[in-house]
Formats: structure tokens, sequence, C-alpha cells
């Protein structure tokens, strides 16, 4: 019958997966000198403190501006959305829709689907583990995306500063939009998509 | 401690059986579909070629400006590290560090270990401190973001088009080669190949 690493006693390297014989206290990969854990450790609590945390930075880093733009002598203060909506007035849908699924969509939704697995273990679900492996590994793939916003604030600040003509800095948005980014990458980084799996053993190992 | 012929599902943490997959082939996870391993043809020759024009395309993306812009009779130009140095002068310093390091730093970090890697290996030879290099080269690899960087190029010219008239730069081009081999050196990378040759008790 198949079986996991765990049932057997055994831990798969994180890094180099090499597969080694479980033993009491933390031990080190032999090959690789990575710790060994069965399960990332903490894994459920500390997903859960950085998703937190994002939602909180998520908010100012829509509200707040992330560029003010002087030209002639008048100043303008951009957030994210008004530079989608400036794309959508201007007439370029595809890069006003690159902005937005990068800056707006990719972050929410990558909040979302972690809170949704959080719950799903922390209710033992067994539902559809295959789909909800996946979702793990769509959001671990999109989710550097939403940098785009800031390399496009370093090229603009960086390429207008022409004096009294025109000159664009960067807004305080631009600093959390940052943290938004880094900080879910981090709770995708720390979430232990075995988690899924895990339920469904205890489950057969109940019933055998 | 080891046991040879099993593998463990990094995203499951099913147990396989290990067995010969063909070079270009995949081995997958039965239950979640993950690989497990996937054999690469030529990967030490291949991966270093990459690495090498790899690093001569990031010299020039680095030195030259990658975009030009004009109003009037006023031009000016950016390289890579002009951003940063604004958004450091704005008091921005975070977000400075943060661009400094998915854009510059993390790419070249990357590129010196797969050539630190991969030169004595290709002569029958493992350097000292592989397993270390190589991790580290794993822990960055996803924080490096030229690609992303390219999008937002593309992205800021297009704001930019209407106010003045945009030039690219040599650095451009060297920009969007760099991003291809980057991509690459993933493709051709072995990394069983390269853990492998690690020897402990």
């Amino acid at each position: 019958m198949a079986m996991t690493a765990r049932q057997r006693g055994m831990l798969s390297c994180q890094r180099c997966h090499l597969l080694c014989r479980q033993a009491p206290g933390a031990i080190a990969c032999p090959r690789c000198g990575s710790l060994l854990h069965s399960r990332k450790p903490n894994s459920i609590a500390r997903t859960w403190a950085l998703v937190v945390a994002a939602l909180i930075l998520y908010i100012p880093a829509n509200i707040l501006p992330i560029t003010h733009t002087a030209a002639l002598g008048s100043v303008q203060s951009d957030t994210i959305m008004s530079g989608v909506i400036y794309f959508i007035q201007s007439g370029s849908w595809p890069i006003a829709l690159i902005i937005f699924i990068a800056s707006v969509f990719v972050p929410l939704l990558k909040l979302v689907i972690l809170i949704s697995l959080l719950l799903s273990i922390q209710c033992r679900s067994q539902k559809r583990p295959l789909d909800r492996t996946r979702l793990y590994r769509l959001i671990e793939t999109i989710g550097r995306w939403s940098m785009l916003d800031i390399f496009v604030v370093t090229i603009l600040v960086a390429l207008v500063h022409l004096g009294s003509l025109a000159d664009i800095t960067a807004g305080p948005g631009a600093l959390y939009f940052g943290a938004v980014v880094v900080v879910t990458m981090f709770a995708a980084e720390t979430f232990d998509a075995r988690l899924i799996w895990d339920t469904l053993e205890e489950c057969n190992d109940r019933s055998d | 401690m080891k046991t040879t012929s099993l593998v463990a599902c990094h995203e499951c943490d099913l147990l396989h059986q290990q067995m010969d997959v063909p070079i270009g082939g995949v081995a997958r996870c039965a239950r979640c579909g993950s690989s497990l391993y996937r054999p690469k043809r030529d990967s030490l020759n291949r991966t270093f070629a990459l690495t090498v024009s790899g690093i001569i395309f990031y010299v020039i993306a680095n030195i030259y400006p990658f975009l030009g812009f004009r109003i009037g009779s006023q031009i000016r130009e950016t390289t890579l590290a002009t951003g940063i140095y604004e958004l450091y002068l704005q008091q921005m310093s975070i977000i400075a560090t943060l661009v400094f390091l998915t854009v510059i730093m993390v790419p070249a970090v990357n590129l010196l270990c797969l050539l630190y890697i991969l030169i004595p290996l290709k002569a029958k030879r493992v350097p000292p401190h592989l397993a270390k290099v190589f991790r580290l080269y794993l822990l960055l690899k996803p924080w490096g973001m030229m690609e992303i960087f390219m999008l937002g190029i593309l992205v800021a010219a297009i704001k930019l088009v209407k106010m003045a008239t945009i030039i690219p730069g040599v650095a451009l081009f060297a920009f969007m080669a760099l991003i291809f081999v980057l991509a690459a050196t993933s493709v051709t990378l072995d990394r069983h190949l390269i853990w492998d040759q690690i020897k402990w008790q």
C-alpha cells in the first residue's frame, strides 16, 4: 500500500530531497546541511501571522499614493487604482489589465487562496486535495509578478527628473505595496502543502 | 541513514520507488503530480554555456542605459542603478534596497554561484562548500525578478510615450537576452545531478 515518508518514520530534506531516517531531536541533512523537519515547523500559525500582516498592509498600499507627478507647476498624486483608470481612459486596455492583475488582483487572490487553504486544513477537510495542491502551486508561481508596480515606479522616478518641467517622486503607498509582496511571498514559502494530504492519511489510519 | 531506492514527494510526502527515467523525461508523483526528478541532457555543459553568456549580458545590462527620455532639447538616460539611486535620495531607501536586491544583487549572486559550481564540476572536481553554495542559489532563486523588471520597462515606456520620445538603449537588448538565458539555466540545470556530487557518510 502507498505510504508517506512520515508514516514510514522518514524525513525528506526540503532542499535536496534526500530521504533520511527520523531521529529524536533536531537533525541536519547529512548531504546538504539543512535542518530536517517532517513538516515545516509551526506552518499554520506562521502562515496565518504573515497573511494577517499582508491584509493589514494591503489597505494603505491601495489607499496611499504610489507616485507624485509634478508637471508645469501642478502636482498630481496617483494610487495604484488611479493608474489603472488612467490607462483605461487613455485607451491602453492591455496595459490597464496587466497592472490591475499584477497589483490588485494577484495579491488579493493570493491572500484569499492562502486563507481558504489554512481554513480547509484546520477544518480537517478531505475534499479535493489535488485541486488544493494546484491552487498552492499557482500562488507560488504568480506571487512574484506583483512586484511589477514597484519596478514601474523605479523606472519612472529615474527617467522623469527634469526639474520644473516634469518630476516624478515615489509616494508612501509604494513602501506598503512592496511590503505586501514580500510578506505574501514569505507566507507562501512558510505554508506546507503536505498538510493538505495529512488529514487523508490520518483518516485512513483510523479506519484501518 | 539513507534509503537509496525510495524518494518522497516534496509536496504531498508520498513515497515512491526510484526508477530510471530517460533523459528529458520526468518522474511525477502518482498522487499530486508534482515532479520528483527530471534528468537533463548534457546538463553541466549547457548550463555552463548559458551562465557564461548570462554574465556577459548582465554586465552590458548594468553598464549601459536601457531607456532614454527626451522632452524638447532635454535628454535623460537611465541605467539600472539610476532609479535605485533616485529612490534612495527620496528617503525611499527600503524600496531602493528591495529593487537593488531583486534586480541587481540576486541575479549576480545566482550567476556567480552557478559559475562557482559548474567550472570545477566540468573538470570532475567537487568545489569546496558545494552544498552551501547550491543551497544559497536555490534559496535566492525566487527573489531574482529580472523578467518582471522587463515588463516594468514596457509599462513605464507606454506611460511616458505621450509625454516625450522614448529611446531604447543598448542595455534593453542585453536585458531581453539575459531574461531568456536565466530562464534557460533553470531548465537545463539538473538539481539531482549537483546534489549527487556531494560525498557524505
